[in-house]
């Protein structure tokens, strides 16, 4: 998650997208509000449970932010840190697949051969009143 | 989970362009360039005023669609784009999943090479600039058919851009003439593809299958409406398209669906509609969340993609661990665009005619085959093969390849026919017996139903006096000055001749003895 956050920081000016500082606070004093909280649980499904873990992203937040006294102007962002790495390519051939009884023991629920899910996305809200559904 | 897809993408950006004016709607290309400059030249050639109040009455603004498609094509490839798990068609679910497939922790992608070529191709046949460095990223989502949560993409800098492909409208009276259009490509990226969900409503589950082979082609349409002039309007992303005809439906009323909107003083929003078949209508498929954030982010699993050419190409390198884009252009066969131009110079035909030989498979072997075969005129072979064979085929449902005419006796019986030994009304019968299917050739044919064009002269004079002599009333309406009386004499004359003599021949003589 912390680098999760830090990228999309990074990456504002690219992108177009604010950061989440600027959004929440464009006079930076980092306090993030309710609406971004409840944006980031969607998309991450995780939960800020309370006041301390969303005074702890603050944090976090505000310590990536120390990144922004660097002067990048004229630098290319470096993409990732294989830049120097060549990338292999596997020869068009079939050498893995047809386990499909190994994998299917992960699963909490089969059907025939497929794997069980809940029927499309489920909506926060509505996590409350199931057994929620084991995912990692 | 790694079955390989190609995007092709024109989203967002001005590609096609259609003018919506009072309902009546045409296409036209956009040109190349930046979207402004197209919207300058846009608002130049407009010739209304645009009004500067807050509502405006309804029709009084042009309108101006903006549609870009999003296309999902599958790889023709052994393996997936990153396992070595098979591609194939049928297969038991979750059979052809490896564990990167099913995205169990420590597993990594490996990119499959003859994916690269084959993206590489694709670009080079849209006319694409090849990037010689493209990256992978992640695009963040939750939902069951994509275990990983991600989806492994080219979103930032793809392996293809700004290309463009040229096809033909077919317009005028009968849909006959075909008028070349050209559109932009804006880029070709590799994907993957997400999982199989079959919605079990009834029991409130969704059952899972990672094999990924479907085979289909995909497409997804981007559309917004605005006044020319003024900036792009909100798009809306509308999915489930799986034929041609449902997609220009669709597109239609999406964009009739928006200006009505528009000009009630609605708002457009930026979300995801389905077509719905039956009710001929977009309907909207957001969930409550919200508008989707992807959370892009580069693949860390991945170094960049290098491309080389001949030029760039490092000296001594593996050559099982590059990929020479140069190479691969040679490799491309001859594209659709370059053959048609090459059919018109050629042999003469029309645009329409080589749009027609390249857009059935196997017609244009076919067609080349009778050519190699036969003296008569290319002109000819076209008429023949395109009217003719083409109407035959089409009438029964048959494929090029379940013909029972050969390209060798078409061609013989286009030769009797050149030669003058039949006449083009015995040729068509002689087709149609050839259709039967009976093993006989057309010479066969021919001298079975003794269908040799009439040599003799003097005989077919004979037929002619006998036959004007038989229908006095005809020859009066004739000599009266009825020009159309002649072909009911020609008309008799050929019937007692059984199709046997040239109607040219027959009327000139039937001339020569009315003016005597």
């Amino acid at each position: 998650m912390w680098s999760r956050l830090v990228w999309l920081g990074l990456r504002a000016p690219l992108g177009g997208r604010q950061g989440f500082t600027s959004k929440a606070d464009p006079q930076g004093s980092g306090r993030i509000t309710a609406q971004v909280i409840e944006h980031l649980e969607r998309l991450a499904l995780v939960d800020f449970g309370s006041c301390e873990a969303v005074a702890r992203l603050e944090k976090a937040i505000a310590f990536a932010d120390r990144l922004r006294a660097v002067d990048t102007d004229g630098v290319e962002p470096m993409e990732s840190v294989l830049e120097d790495r060549c990338l292999y390519l596997r020869s068009d051939n079939v050498v893995e697949g047809n386990c499909a009884d190994e994998l299917l023991q992960n699963s909490h629920r089969v059907v025939e051969e497929y794997f069980v899910a809940p029927p499309g996305n489920i909506s926060l809200p509505k996590l409350d009143e199931q057994e929620p559904f084991p995912h990692s | 989970m790694a079955a390989p897809m190609l995007r092709w993408v024109g989203r967002g950006r001005l590609w096609t362009f259609a003018r919506v004016d009072g309902g009546s709607c045409h296409r036209r290309e956009a040109p190349t360039g930046s979207t402004s400059n197209w919207i300058r030249g846009q608002s130049s050639v407009a010739q209304q005023p645009l009004y500067t109040t807050q509502k405006p009455r309804k029709g009084e603004h042009k309108w101006a669609a903006v549609v870009g498609l999003e296309i999902h094509a599958q790889i023709s490839s052994n393996s997936k784009l990153f396992s070595g798990s098979q591609v194939r068609f049928s297969a038991p679910p979750n059979s052809l999943v490896s564990f990167f497939d099913a995205s169990l922790p420590g597993t990594l992608p490996v990119l499959n090479r003859r994916c690269v070529e084959a993206a590489v191709m694709t670009g080079l046949a849209l006319n694409c600039h090849i990037n010689k460095k493209s990256l992978f990223d992640r695009k963040h989502y939750f939902y069951a058919d994509l275990p990983a949560g991600y989806q492994i993409t080219q979103q930032r800098l793809p392996i293809a851009v700004n290309g463009s492909l040229t096809y033909g409208v077919y317009a005028g009276k009968k849909q006959s003439q075909v008028i070349p259009k050209t559109v932009r490509i804006k880029q070709i990226q590799l994907e993957q593809d997400s999982g199989k969900s079959l919605h079990d409503d009834l029991r409130s589950q969704t059952l899972i299958d990672l094999n990924r082979a479907e085979g289909q082609l995909r497409v997804d349409a981007n559309i917004s409406v605005h006044h020319p002039g003024e900036p792009l309007g909100v798009r809306t992303e509308v999915k489930n398209l799986n034929s041609i005809r449902f997609l220009a439906k669709a597109i239609d009323y999406e964009i009739q669906r928006q200006i009505n909107e528009l000009e009630n003083g609605g708002e457009i929003l930026n979300e995801t509609r389905s077509f719905h078949y039956q009710l001929g209508c977009t309907m909207s498929m957001r969930d409550k969340e919200g508008k989707q954030d992807y959370r892009f982010m580069p693949e860390p699993n991945l170094p960049p993609l290098v491309l080389y050419d001949a030029t760039s190409l490092p000296a001594g390198a593996d050559p099982q661990q590059v990929i020479n884009i140069d190479q691969i252009r040679e490799t491309l066969p001859e594209l659709p665009s370059v053959t048609r131009e090459r059919l018109v110079q050629q042999y003469g035909m029309l645009l329409e005619h080589s749009f027609t030989l390249l857009n059935e498979v196997g017609l244009l072997e076919f067609f080349q085959n009778v050519i190699k075969e036969t003296r008569a005129e290319p002109k000819k072979v076209t008429s023949w093969v395109l009217n003719t064979f083409l109407g035959y085929l089409k009438q029964q449902n048959l494929a090029v390849s379940e013909s029972p005419v050969t390209p060798s006796a078409l061609a013989e019986l286009l030769d009797l026919l050149d030669s003058r030994t039949i006449s083009s009304a015995a040729a068509k019968e002689v087709f149609e017996e050839l259709w039967k299917r009976e093993g006989k050739t057309p010479g066969q044919i021919v001298s079975e139903k003794q269908l040799e064009l009439m040599e003799d002269r003097g005989a077919l004079e004979q037929l002619c006096h006998s036959m004007m002599e038989a229908h006095p009333q005809v020859v009066m309406d004739l000599k009266k000055g009825n020009p159309r009386a002649i072909n009911k004499l020609i008309g008799l004359v050929r019937k007692a001749t059984q199709s046997r003599a040239d109607p040219a021949m027959i009327k000139e003589i039937l001339e020569k003895k009315l003016s005597s």
